[in-house]
């Protein structure tokens, strides 16, 4: 994960590893809205991020075969949120269009598609030893 | 993290189908399986009421999107009442306003099944 720019203050660094498991991804969506929520962000940003984490997480969950931890990583600047959200598993990077998947797969493909719409910076880190990070900015404002 | 799932039939032979909660990995089984029901029972045209979901994901767009494409085989469609600002948005960033019936209010909403 990228550092923030020296303009930006750093706050800190929140972690969280839950398990790959559906029942955990409301863990997930609810800790980072109590994160975003000490930086000023605005009411529609902070569902914004919620969102965007909960697809995260649940790539991960639905193309793991098995149930692994996920790690869930926030650093908090005075003006972005970074998430990191990963697990141990390699995974081809997704094609993401500047348009919604076509919708004849029941939705398959809209989560990294939403991820891009409401973040401002995704990134999308596969290494076939360490598995599968992907990386998410939302600034203050933007 | 909870999903209510309420199906009524309306005075005017409609089905409805009343979600309450948040819709994500964990609860669209529940949305899914009362949908898949209605459907296997051979009813076609639906209402899903949206108003009282305070969030959905993909997988729960992807339930929805499940639904209307089985119901479309039959002729038949699938209206959502939907309110909530947040959740519009997410149709609308998908494109999904361009493929339901969504309405702000309920009796719209059966009004253009017939």
């Amino acid at each position: 994960m990228n550092a923030p720019e020296p303009t930006s203050e750093f706050l800190g660094r929140f972690e969280l590893r839950i398990p790959g498991r559906p029942d955990s991804v409301a863990v997930a969506r609810l800790t980072v809205a109590a994160i975003a929520n000490r930086l000023p962000f605005s009411v529609e940003a902070i569902e914004d991020l919620k969102l965007a984490v909960a697809e995260a997480c649940t790539i991960c969950i639905t193309q793991a075969a098995g149930s692994e931890a996920i790690d869930i990583t926030c650093d908090a600047s005075s003006d972005r949120l970074i998430i990191a959200v990963r697990d141990g598993r390699y995974r081809d990077r997704p094609e993401v269009g500047k348009h919604p998947p076509v919708v004849a797969v029941e939705g398959e493909g809209l989560g990294i598609f939403l991820i891009q719409a409401l973040m401002d910076k995704l990134e999308y880190n596969v290494d076939p030893h360490a598995g599968t990070e992907l990386v998410m900015t939302k600034r203050v404002g933007a | 993290m909870d999903i209510k799932v309420h199906v009524r039939e309306s005075d005017d032979d409609a089905f409805v189908v009343e979600l309450g909660g948040e819709i994500d990995v964990y609860t669209s089984p529940k949305v899914k399986d009362a949908i898949t029901e209605l459907i296997d029972q051979g009813h076609y045209n639906l209402v899903i009421n949206l108003e009282k979901v305070r969030y959905i994901d993909s997988t729960g767009l992807g339930v929805l999107i499940g639904g209307l494409k089985r119901v479309r085989e039959h002729g038949g469609t699938v209206n959502l009442v939907c309110t909530n600002p947040q959740i519009k948005k997410i149709f609308d960033i998908t494109g999904l306003v361009k493929i339901f019936g969504i309405f702000d209010d309920e009796s719209s909403a059966k009004k253009a099944l017939a």
